[in-house]
């Protein structure tokens, strides 16, 4: 049986992990490919690696990055931020990445996901969606939820996948950073809209909020970071926990 | 130990080459023919679009090439149903080396299937050391269907063969090179056969 994701997300600057990381004895918890080799062999289904200085000048160091996870870690990892253009994908493909997520550039110019999809295949295609509920209705944000649109989430999702996204990565501005849990009404709402898999962000504080996220926001994964990072949450626990309640983890 | 990875500019083959690395292999990227035919072990990987890759197939001449190799072939995702009949992607022919069709998924499932899902009917010295229910990772849209050169199968809708084998050759629809510590016992036993 297909199994829930669990996936942990690491955000980097300048090649190095940024907010702390403690859950761990490494003796160098900013390594961005000492901790994905330890998040795999602790369990994570996959990772997603942000990069959240995104300038150009950067770039070269994302891309070495980049190359040495490829090299030595042996789960999927999806690397996303600042990416706006098909050489920036090739790029990032050529290093070792198995997917790139897209946001900000999507929204600006869709063409880009059709693009993507076509030259890569929809499979390492993941369009990254920041959105905020005002008023009872959910729309769009840029720029890691600081720019506001007119886009609705669920009209943005809905063309997403015609333009050929094989995932949605939803983030839920509400609910990012308060560990509260995920944004499980808006998150099924998208599951019967699309027939693409959906992963949902934002909002992990208990192992609970995880099996909510999976069983009422019928979410394929569940990506999360300081949960992981601090070690609130062990992913092996989780994982038997989520068992436990019946749901199918890979363990 | 000569391993060679088949490059006909199909997606991502570098996670490949690093997986052979971290088992102390070197494997190496090449569309030579005389390279391709000399090598011990061959992998024919393959993600991106059925027709277009074919396409490159025949223009290269490994459609003629592949069918033809003696030594242990393995395809992988695409490479596997590239070796089928035929695949629905792009209403397209494939070499035929293994003897059944690829379909698609229908929409009363998620498509892509994407994530870690079990392996079942493990019936080849390619899974020794792996388990009845163990998992592999997976990234598909289209499925070979289940069939008696099946080596392994794989519930997603339906019961389909994740994994096929006709003498020398083997393929397998997921990820090996991703698929953890499983995938890499599956890379090993593909390197003593």
């Amino acid at each position: 049986m297909l199994t829930k994701r669990i996936i942990p997300c690491l955000d980097i600057k300048d090649g190095r992990t940024v907010k702390g990381v403690n859950f761990v004895d490494l003796r160098d918890a900013g390594d961005p490919v000492a901790l994905g080799k330890q998040y795999a062999e602790l369990g994570a289904d996959e990772l997603v690696f942000l990069d959240i200085s995104a300038t150009q000048e950067k770039r070269r160091t994302m891309h070495d990055m980049v190359l040495k996870v490829a090299e030595q870690v042996n789960i999927p990892f999806t690397v996303g931020g600042g990416i706006s253009s098909v050489e920036d994908v090739d790029d990032l493909l050529h290093c070792g990445a198995d997917k790139v997520s897209i946001n900000s550039s999507a929204v600006k110019r869709p063409e880009l996901i059709n693009e993507l999809s076509a030259k890569f295949g929809s499979q390492c295609i993941v369009v990254a969606i920041d959105a905020k509920q005002i008023e009872g209705e959910w729309f769009v944000h840029l720029a890691g939820g600081t720019i506001p649109t007119n886009i609705k989430l669920f009209d943005w999702a809905k063309e997403v996948e015609e333009r050929g996204a094989g995932e949605i990565l939803f983030t839920s501005m509400n609910h990012d950073g308060t560990k509260n849990g995920f944004a499980n009404e808006a998150l099924a709402k998208l599951s019967s809209l699309v027939n693409i898999p959906i992963i949902a962000s934002g909002g992990a504080g208990t192992i609970q909020h995880f099996a909510d996220t999976f069983t009422i926001g019928k979410a394929d994964a569940a990506l999360a970071a300081s949960v992981f990072h601090f070690g609130e949450i062990p992913i092996l626990e989780l994982k038997n926990q989520l068992k436990n309640k019946g749901l199918a983890v890979r363990l | 130990m000569k391993i060679i990875i088949i490059n006909y500019g199909a997606g991502n083959i570098k996670s490949i080459q690093f997986a052979f690395q971290r088992l102390g292999f070197d494997a190496v990227l090449t569309n030579d023919p005389e390279e391709i035919s000399n090598a011990d072990k061959v992998i024919f990987p393959g993600v991106g679009e059925a027709s277009s890759a074919m396409n490159k197939l025949r223009q290269t001449g490994l459609e003629v090439l592949i069918p033809q190799l003696k030594q242990p072939v393995l395809g992988i995702c695409l490479g596997m149903q590239l070796m089928c009949n035929h695949t629905e992607e792009g209403n397209t022919q494939g070499i035929g080396i293994f003897d059944v069709n690829v379909k698609r998924f229908s929409n009363a499932v998620k498509v892509p299937q994407m994530g870690w899902n079990t392996i079942h009917n493990l019936k080849s010295d390619l899974f020794k050391g792996i388990h009845e229910g163990d998992y592999m990772y997976l990234v598909h849209s289209y499925y070979a269907e289940n069939c008696n050169q099946a080596i392994a199968t794989t519930n997603y809708e339906l019961e389909y063969a994740s994994a096929l084998e006709n003498g020398n050759f083997f393929g397998v629809q997921f990820h090996p090179e991703k698929s953890g510590k499983v995938g890499e016992q599956l890379l090993k036993n593909f390197i003593k056969l």
